[in-house]
């Protein structure tokens, strides 16, 4: 049977060179475009690295400490750079320990291309050294994933891997190459995928879902918009802004969305969820009509269920068919992708202000000043905030910089009081809070947008679980600004213990190392702030630098991060205290 | 919501891990299968599987909402019992000196419109088509005399609208991304 390549090559009568798989693939990256890929050799990728030795002028491999380091700083390139984050490792354990980082980038849209070495083909299903099956295990956590097994094969697939990566919902590809495949030979050509019949990476746009959003818009007193990260993913941002400025609607967003629309915007209303601001959240249950635009009504968004918006009519403007009436029932629901959608729709809608009901907004913005922001930003005790380490960033970098946060009670505060004046300037483990996010994202986001300020806001706990890739930053000279805020606690978990379990603190007390000589261990210039006094100079000096930089700031052991919405409770049940 | 009987109907491309990827779908929500039954459909080189279960007509919805969504399948459609013409069918192995020993197992088979594939001095193998409570009418007046074996298989079901896989596939058209 002719395969695939073959039947392209007598299509379009290209040349071609004979080469191994492992060239192949290093040739393929270069045609989409890639020029640096985070990876750690193993035994069965290590014809393709030997490639790479070759290539290395064209195309840069950054080691990362830890196969799941390079998913992460994949991630972190792709969300900073809007292109397809490219990782690489070997079979066995270099394959599992991508599955956080390709779990992370399923659940986030992220898309990245993860090539995994295996064992030999004649060795499949023998339990040889390192055999994992890696297809299997990242099934469920790929968008697609495919396994070679001869040389020939490696541009179409790796073609359609990009593609797919890239095109309509993004998301992680894993696409894994047996050593014979990378041994093999083949006459290489490589033609982009340019469409798959069984993938409709973007539904088609039904002109009477415009109208009928138009109608509800036109016609609502009290609307709220909801943003997510497809506005990003979509490079959506002037669409948004256009459409929030003629219909004067007030706009939340969601922890993916931060960045989509400025800060200091006058209809940015701040974020909804679990631990988003008090007006959007209170105010999601007194909408008349709610529009979702790029997100998916995430449980931390939505809080219960049941009591969601019920007064509202909403309309869902999306990419995925499979996200309309999956969590939230919609009454409108515009498919497509918001960049065009957005610029449909905008024509058809009047222009319009809504001051009273932004004044709601208003309203309750200085309820949580009063109660929650002003003691965090300004506190009057003893105790550093970390809100005041937000505060003073913002301070010296005017909202220019890209921040990359972990997870836990640093990363919502970050998420809470980050100032932003552009978009993409918020990378954080959304949807699977993973632990261990930041310093590995960090790496690939500075590298992603390497003219951009890079800061990572990291607590203690998630700090240590990805602590080895100093070892990348000290090796690569990546300047990147490392902000560990230190309450030596798991301290999310620390305050749900100490509100739902009694504060029976089980396992959430961390003895710490001296993280400063750690830093110093890897020649990164750092320095420990305990005293407020100390504080805005130490940023200062951080900001400043040219180098990498690591700031420790010891904060409140025991502070707690509202407003919050208790698991399982309603989005009106915010809480202040 | 009530559950109901669903048949799902996936037209896919022949891929090897298709089928981990659509039982995960339902592993994921707990849901078990009453059978899935994967073979050629009428277009060439594209697969159907029929998926049997019982769940709410909500539930079946996101569920074809999640296979549609794989790469590899060109469409996905759920349908009440109504809406198709389904079969199972099952095979009996029983011992042939039942066949003189009881005789009235010779009319349980006449009245049953099965059909008997193969006779060896040792076995026969009774094969019936039909409505899963035709096959386990069957087996119910068989299983008396004792079974050597019995198997049934899974669900297969044509639907009684139009299939427009063919055209879905013909208006694809390669774009520039």
């Amino acid at each position: 049977m002719e395969t695939q390549t073959q039947a392209i090559k007598k299509k379009t009568n290209i040349v071609t060179e004979r080469m191994t798989g492992a060239e192949a693939v290093i040739r393929c990256l270069l045609a989409e475009g890639v020029d640096l890929i985070y990876g750690y050799p193993g035994g069965a990728i290590m014809p393709v690295y030997d490639e790479l030795y070759k290539y290395q002028d064209k195309l840069h491999h950054v080691l990362t400490r830890h196969e799941q380091g390079a998913t992460h700083a994949a991630q972190g390139y792709a969300r900073t750079s809007g292109r397809v984050g490219v990782a690489i490792a070997t079979s066995g354990p270099g394959a599992t320990n991508f599955v956080t980082g390709i779990a992370d980038a399923q659940i986030d849209s992220t898309p990245m291309v993860c090539i995994t070495g295996q064992v030999g083909s004649h060795l499949l299903g023998s339990d040889a050294f390192q055999e994992t099956d890696i297809i299997g295990i990242s099934t469920p956590i790929t968008k697609w994933n495919h396994q070679v097994t001869k040389a020939e094969d490696i541009p179409t697939v790796l073609a359609k891997a990009f593609y797919i990566a890239r095109s309509g919902r993004p998301g992680p590809v894993l696409i894994d190459i047996t050593k014979d495949a990378q041994f093999g030979e083949l006459d290489f050509a490589y033609e982009k995928c340019k469409g798959i019949r069984s993938y409709i990476p973007v539904p088609d746009t039904d002109p009477n879902s415009l109208k009928e959003a138009a109608k509800l818009i036109n016609a609502a007193r009290k609307p709220m918009i909801v943003f997510g990260q497809g506005v990003i993913l979509g490079k959506a941002e002037e669409e948004l802004k256009d459409f929030v400025e003629k219909s004067g609607i007030p706009s939340a967003w969601t922890i993916l969305g931060l960045s989509a629309l400025p800060t200091a915007h006058p209809l940015n209303v701040g974020m909804v969820g679990m631990h988003g601001n008090y007006g959007p959240n209170k105010l999601t249950n007194e909408c008349d009509l709610l529009l979702a635009i790029g997100m998916r009504f995430d449980d931390r968004v939505t809080g219960n269920l049941e009591t969601y918006a019920k007064q509202a009519k909403i309309i869902h403007f999306e990419i995925d068919p499979a996200e309309v009436d999956k969590n939230v029932k919609v009454d409108v629901a515009v498919m497509g992708d918001v960049k065009r959608t957005l610029a449909q729709l905008l024509p058809l809608i009047e222009p319009n202000s809504h001051q009273d009901w932004l004044q709601e907004f208003k309203d309750h913005d200085t309820i949580e000043f009063d109660k929650v922001i002003k003691e965090e930003l300004y506190p009057t005790k003893e105790g550093l905030s970390m809100g005041e380490v937000l505060r003073g960033i913002n301070e010296e970098t005017n909202g220019d910089a890209v921040i990359v946060s972990d997870v836990g009670q640093h990363q919502m505060i970050a998420c809470r009081y980050a100032e932003f004046t552009k978009s993409k300037s918020n990378v954080t483990s959304g949807g699977l809070g993973t632990m261990g996010f930041a310093l590995p994202a960090a790496i690939g986001a500075k590298m992603g947008a390497p003219e951009r300020e890079v800061i990572a806001i990291i607590g203690d706990g998630g700090y240590q679980m990805t602590i080895q890739e100093l070892g990348t930053i000290f090796q690569t000279k990546v300047p990147l600004k490392i902000v560990v805020l230190n309450n030596d606690f798991l301290g999310m978990v620390r305050q749900w213990q100490q509100l739902f379990f009694d504060k029976r603190y089980a396992s959430t007390e961390m003895v710490n190392p001296d993280f400063v000589k750690i830093a110093e261990g890897y020649h990164i210039n750092s320095k420990r702030v305990t005293q407020r006094e100390n504080l805005q100079d130490a940023i200062k000096e951080m900001i400043e630098s040219k180098e990498p930089y690591f700031l420790e700031v010891c904060v409140e052991k025991e502070n707690n991060v509202f407003p919050m919405i208790p698991t399982g409770a309603s989005v009106s049940d915010v809480r202040l205290e | 919501m009530e559950k109901e009987n669903f048949t799902i109907s996936v037209y896919t491309e022949n891929n090897i891990g298709l089928l981990n990827r659509i039982s995960a779908i339902f592993l994921k929500r707990h849901i078990n299968l009453d059978s899935m039954t994967a073979s050629q459909s009428e277009i060439k080189d594209v697969f159907r599987f029929t998926i049997a279960v019982k769940v709410t007509e909500e539930q079946v919805k996101k569920i074809v909402g999640q296979i549609e969504k794989q790469i590899e399948v060109i469409k996905a459609f759920y349908h009440k019992e109504e809406d198709i013409i389904y079969q199972e069918t099952a095979l009996f192995k029983v011992a042939s000196k039942l066949l003189f020993e009881e005789r009235q197992i010779q009319n349980v088979i006449k009245n049953s419109n099965a059909n008997i594939v193969t006779v060896t001095p040792e076995f026969f193998v009774i094969e019936k088509t039909g409505r899963r409570r035709e096959v386990e009418a069957l087996y119910r007046k068989l299983d008396p005399y004792g079974l050597m074996q019995f198997t049934r298989s899974g669900r297969i079901a044509v639907t009684k609208e139009k299939m427009h896989i063919s055209k879905i596939l013909e208006n694809f058209t390669e774009e520039a991304v």
